[in-house]
């Protein structure tokens, strides 16, 4: 396999957290170190469990196998292995696996000698995913609040415990991540529109500098945010919409148990005319 | 001028998120969930302490009235001008005249409908009104199990003391402005009804005092045809938003919202949910509409309308009314069915 150009700086000896050189190695083109091995088990754990809990479920569909949470009645406490039990040791391997996988990327920034900007927006996710399955659990004191695992299931999970707040449109942390997340969307999508037009030029034509991206939304919009600064603004508005959609559930439940449409009633009761 | 800006901007947008995160009522107490689906579905009701207590407090339980002695001459033997009331005896009759007194009359008692100087006057509105209500009650007894089970009503459940009950319904006026604001509809004003949202304020007209269909679900995936108009669709979840206030359930007390429209995904409880709807539909039709002729014009709502039900004027924000005390067992008076053992 040929060597890409910067793997001469990315292989080089050090830069770990734990471990030192005894896990310091490569598989193929791949860093593994001793947080890549912790990943790679707490993976194949957590997976062969879901194996494990599909086989023990009524199929084998793979939209419909569903690793369900215990009962709220099982409070913050372990429950039966077939009775939610899985779903537990499911979780605390894929916090596990998830957070592995961010100090490998810690360790590779360490090498390459760059930003932790990548494994802190990775931990934004990491971060989402915990509120759903720890912080928020706790805060309503039982692991049954978690989502289960399975495509079509977290799914209804999702629908309905937006139902128990009647318009979940109406959650303003939903309302920002939502926001964050489409405009994240829109912005990826014009800024890769933008490069492959530049780097795809018609048949006998050159590859055109970087200075035409800038051109091209100065024409259009009348400002460009930069080649530098469209990647500031890719990260803020990824990690926004992770973050805002993490506390948009961690208020519902804890810090709201009404319908959402209600909590805008501050707005109508403000002193100017109520 | 730009500092001015900058201050006066900078003071209503502290004064804004001030508001924004201190009047919201955030809870910050226990919270307990009932949970009525198999794990992980996430359904159920969602209560604190405060809740439960607040829920309590709002549904006390009227003193309640000896039962008459058996026996005795019959009410029509007595009083003059007994038209609904005629199987009673004078001892029922007079128990269920005091029952009106303290569960309807409100402060002035039994004059709200009788007129002190001769009872058997019918020249108040009120108590011309009060027989078709009387019959109203024993048909929901008699008639309507499907919905009130042997659970039954009496005056109090709507009434609570109060000549008028909280949670009855007019039709809305019509939008006063003309051109593109007429459009509006009733649109964009929160209330109780419509759960604070900007959708319907009356999902009534047409459903409740009339066959008008709710179903705006689709049951496909994906759309093959023009489905119902956004209205329509607004003005079924407004209904919706009305149902859960009045009963103050969530969406999940009835529906598994992955398939709002299907009945075997739903809880039973969606069921009662439906005889409830055609009870109300019954009521409004065949005993608030006769009444129109009786109504003053105080009572009248803004298009001339009389006051008519929805599930909120029994249930209360209680998910069964009263929290499911059976009063009216102690009332066969009104039609209430002595409880089985």
């Amino acid at each position: 396999m040929a060597m890409l150009n910067f793997e001469k700086k990315y292989r080089v000896r050090g830069g770990t957290l734990l471990g030192g050189d005894l896990l310091d190695f490569w598989v193929g083109p791949f860093y593994v170190g001793f947080f890549g091995v912790t990943t790679v088990i707490f993976a194949l754990v957590g997976t062969l469990m879901i194996v494990y809990g599909a086989a023990l479920g009524p199929t084998w569909n793979l939209w419909q196998i569903n690793i369900a949470p215990p009962d709220l009645k099982y409070g913050l406490g372990l429950a039966p292995l077939k009775e939610g039990g899985i779903w537990q040791i499911v979780t605390v391997c894929a916090l596990g696996a998830f957070g592995s996988w961010a100090l490998r990327e810690v360790e590779i920034c360490r090498k390459l000698g760059i930003g932790y900007h990548v494994p802190i927006a990775f931990g934004f996710a990491i971060f989402a995913y915990t509120v759903l399955v720890v912080f928020r659990p706790l805060l309503m004191g039982a692991w049954g609040y978690g989502f289960p695992y399975g495509i079509l299931s977290h799914l209804d999970w999702v629908s309905n415990t937006g139902y128990q707040y009647l318009h979940f449109h109406y959650n303003p942390a939903h309302m920002l991540a939502i926001t964050f997340f489409f405009t994240n969307c829109l912005a990826l999508g014009m800024h890769g529109a933008v490069i492959v037009s530049a780097a795809n030029p018609r048949r006998g034509e050159t590859v055109r500098p970087t200075e035409y991206e800038d051109w091209f939304f100065r024409d259009v919009v009348g400002y460009s945010i930069g080649t530098l600064g469209i990647h500031r603004l890719g990260l803020f508005l990824a990690v926004s919409a992770s973050f805002w959609s993490a506390i948009c559930i961690l208020l519902s439940g804890p810090f709201w148990t009404r319908g959402w449409p209600e909590w805008w009633n501050w707005w109508l009761n403000l002193p100017i005319w109520r | 001028m730009k500092t001015v800006g900058l201050l006066l901007g900078g003071t209503a947008a502290a004064l804004l998120a001030t508001a924004l995160i201190l009047t919201p009522g955030w809870n910050f107490s226990k919270v307990h969930t009932t949970q009525t689906g198999y794990r992980g579905t996430s359904t159920g009701e969602l209560s604190t302490a405060e809740s439960v207590r607040l829920l309590k407090a709002a549904n006390a339980l009227p003193d309640a009235i000896d039962p008459a002695e058996a026996g005795g001459k019959r009410a029509t033997d007595v009083y003059k001008n007994v038209k609904v009331l005629t199987d009673l005896t004078e001892g029922q009759f007079n128990r269920v005249m005091l029952g009106l007194g303290a569960w309807v009359g409100g402060e002035q008692g039994c004059n709200y409908c009788h007129n002190p100087e001769n009872l058997a006057d019918d020249s108040l509105y009120t108590k011309r009104v009060s027989r078709t209500m009387l019959q109203m009650t024993r048909h929901i007894n008699k008639d309507w199990q499907a919905h009130v089970l042997t659970t039954g009503v009496t005056c109090y459940t709507c009434h609570r003391g109060q000549p008028v009950p909280k949670g009855v319904w007019y039709k809305d006026a019509p939008p006063k402005a003309g051109g593109a604001a007429a459009t509006s509809h009733d649109l964009g004003h929160p209330n109780r009804v419509n759960g604070f949202t900007a959708m319907n304020t009356d999902p009534f007209s047409g459903i409740l005092d009339g066959k008008d269909a709710i179903r705006i679900q689709s049951t496909q995936a994906l759309p093959t045809s023009f489905g119902p108009t956004m209205f329509a669709t607004e003005k079924t979840y407004s209904l919706m938003m009305a149902i859960s206030g009045g009963l103050g359930v969530n969406c999940t007390y009835c529906h598994n919202s992955r398939d709002f429209f299907s009945w075997p995904e739903s809880s039973p409880l969606r069921v009662n949910a439906w005889q409830g709807i055609n009870l109300v539909r019954d009521l409004n039709a065949n005993f608030l509409k006769p009444l129109q002729a009786e109504w003053p014009a105080n009572r009248l709502g803004p298009t001339g309308d009389g006051p008519k039900l929805y599930c909120a004027t029994c249930h209360q924000g209680a998910p069964k009314p009263l929290l499911g005390a059976q009063l009216a067992k102690d009332w066969s008076e009104l039609g209430g069915v002595a409880a089985t053992k």
